[in-house]
């Protein structure tokens, strides 16, 4: 290959060139995807009674924290994502969410742990509902998956991978955190394992899913 | 608990900077900030089109390009090969550039990453092939017989020549399919031609290329 070679590329790809729309900054389109998650919530907060998860707030210790804490790591989550879409943009992004999502993650088992040794019969009761957890998380995930896998593919990401991962997280978190506003039960814990797995299950279908529809942007 | 705050701040600062940037700093640049900013400028006119632009800002990122290339330990022939990629990579990419960022650390960044993709690639196929030596000491090549005479630089005239004399679209297939090994979609972007008119058209090279060479490659 030589200088030639590049001159015939070069030649192919200007007159290739088509005018382009400049992509909207990371933090406009986390914004956009963070506004449909919050749509959601609309929806769910008009379609469903809210009380049960306002005395939670109110009288279980660490709902608050866990929600918030959920709500942080999607947040954070997207930013990250939307940051690794971008070519120019250094890896270390993916560590964005991480803290937030240890903060999640440890708040829900320490409220997981402090609720059953307080109500031991509610052990049972939420085993039997957990399998509900995960059907609402993945069901939730979907279209919001859908969405950011979409966006993404507008962006020209380096990191097919990590970006998946990022975008995972974010994902499974909104969907933690939306499915909370109809949760029957204590936020903070209780079905942890399923919650975990479903968890797992979001981020891990993204990293494939996301992986193989991103790495077709370009690689060696 | 004063420093952590602090370091929050500072963090939560940075992250603001980033996703909405206030004022147009070039950070990260190697080359001239007057370069910059033509490169940067050119690639904005090319975002809009223009052709003209476009060629020129390539043209005169190459050497950028190598260089980047060559600090990340690509060697030889591979350096060509990272900068047919990032060539590829920047005509895909170019919609995300931003002009209010600098187009030197945007090229750089993308021809530091597809080096290191090379380099991977190589230490890969490294891994898979075994050195014996001693195989190619003790079998024939099958097509030695064919082979007698001719020396690599000969082979390789005889078959850029074969494909020279092609037709535009068979060698266009053969250059982007078979020689810089793009994927059918990739050749298509920068061809404008459809996946089934390319394989078709690389089928058809393939065949002429056959009887052209007969036995000589």
């Amino acid at each position: 290959m030589s200088s030639k070679q590049h001159t015939n590329l070069i030649d192919a790809l200007a007159a290739d060139l088509v005018p382009v729309r400049r992509l909207h900054s990371p933090g406009l389109r986390a914004a956009f995807w963070l506004a449909v998650v919050s749509a959601f919530a609309l929806g769910l907060y008009l379609a469903y009674d809210i009380t049960n998860l306002l005395i939670r707030m109110e009288h279980v210790p660490g709902t608050k924290i866990a929600l918030g804490a959920a709500i942080a790591t999607a947040v954070l989550g997207a930013i990250a994502v939307f940051q690794l879409s971008l070519p120019d943009r250094s890896p270390r992004w993916g560590f964005l969410p991480i803290p937030a999502l240890a903060f999640w993650l440890g708040a829900s088992g320490l409220g997981c742990v402090n609720r059953l040794e307080a109500l031991p019969e509610m052990r049972w009761y939420t085993l039997l509902e957990a399998p509900d957890c995960l059907i609402y998380i993945v069901a939730l995930s979907i279209p919001l998956s859908t969405l950011l896998i979409f966006m993404l593919r507008r962006g020209y990401t380096l990191y097919p991978g990590l970006t998946s991962v990022a975008g995972g997280i974010a994902v499974a978190a909104a969907a933690s955190a939306l499915l909370e506003i109809f949760h029957p039960f204590d936020a903070a814990g209780t079905d942890i394992l399923v919650h975990a797995f479903a968890i797992a299950l979001v981020i891990g279908v993204n990293r494939w899913l996301g992986g193989r529809l991103l790495n077709k942007q370009g690689h060696l | 608990m004063e420093r952590l705050g602090v370091c929050s701040i500072y963090l939560m600062l940075r992250i603001g900077q980033e996703l909405f940037p206030l004022s147009s700093e070039r950070e990260g640049t190697d080359a001239p900030s007057s370069s910059d900013e033509r490169w940067s400028g050119l690639m904005v006119a090319a975002q809009a089109g223009d052709r003209l632009a476009y060629h020129s800002v390539l043209r005169e990122i190459v050497p950028m390009i190598e260089r980047a290339a060559r600090r990340k330990g690509v060697t030889g022939v591979s350096v060509d090969d990272v900068v047919q990629e990032v060539l590829s990579s920047i005509h895909n990419a170019r919609h995300t550039y931003d002009p209010a960022r600098s187009f030197t650390a945007w090229v750089t960044t993308i021809a530091q990453r597809r080096a290191l993709d090379l380099l991977r690639k190589q230490t890969r196929q490294g891994s898979r092939e075994r050195h014996a030596p001693l195989a190619y000491e003790s079998y024939a090549e099958p097509d030695m017989a064919t082979d007698r005479g001719l020396d690599e630089s000969d082979k390789a005239r005889i078959l850029r020549e074969a494909i020279a004399e092609l037709g535009e679209g068979q060698r266009e297939a053969v250059e982007h399919l078979a020689l810089r090994e793009l994927s059918l979609a990739e050749a298509s972007r920068l061809t404008g031609k459809s996946t089934g008119a390319l394989k078709v058209n690389l089928h058809r090279a393939m065949k002429a290329l056959r009887t052209r060479l007969g036995g000589q490659i």
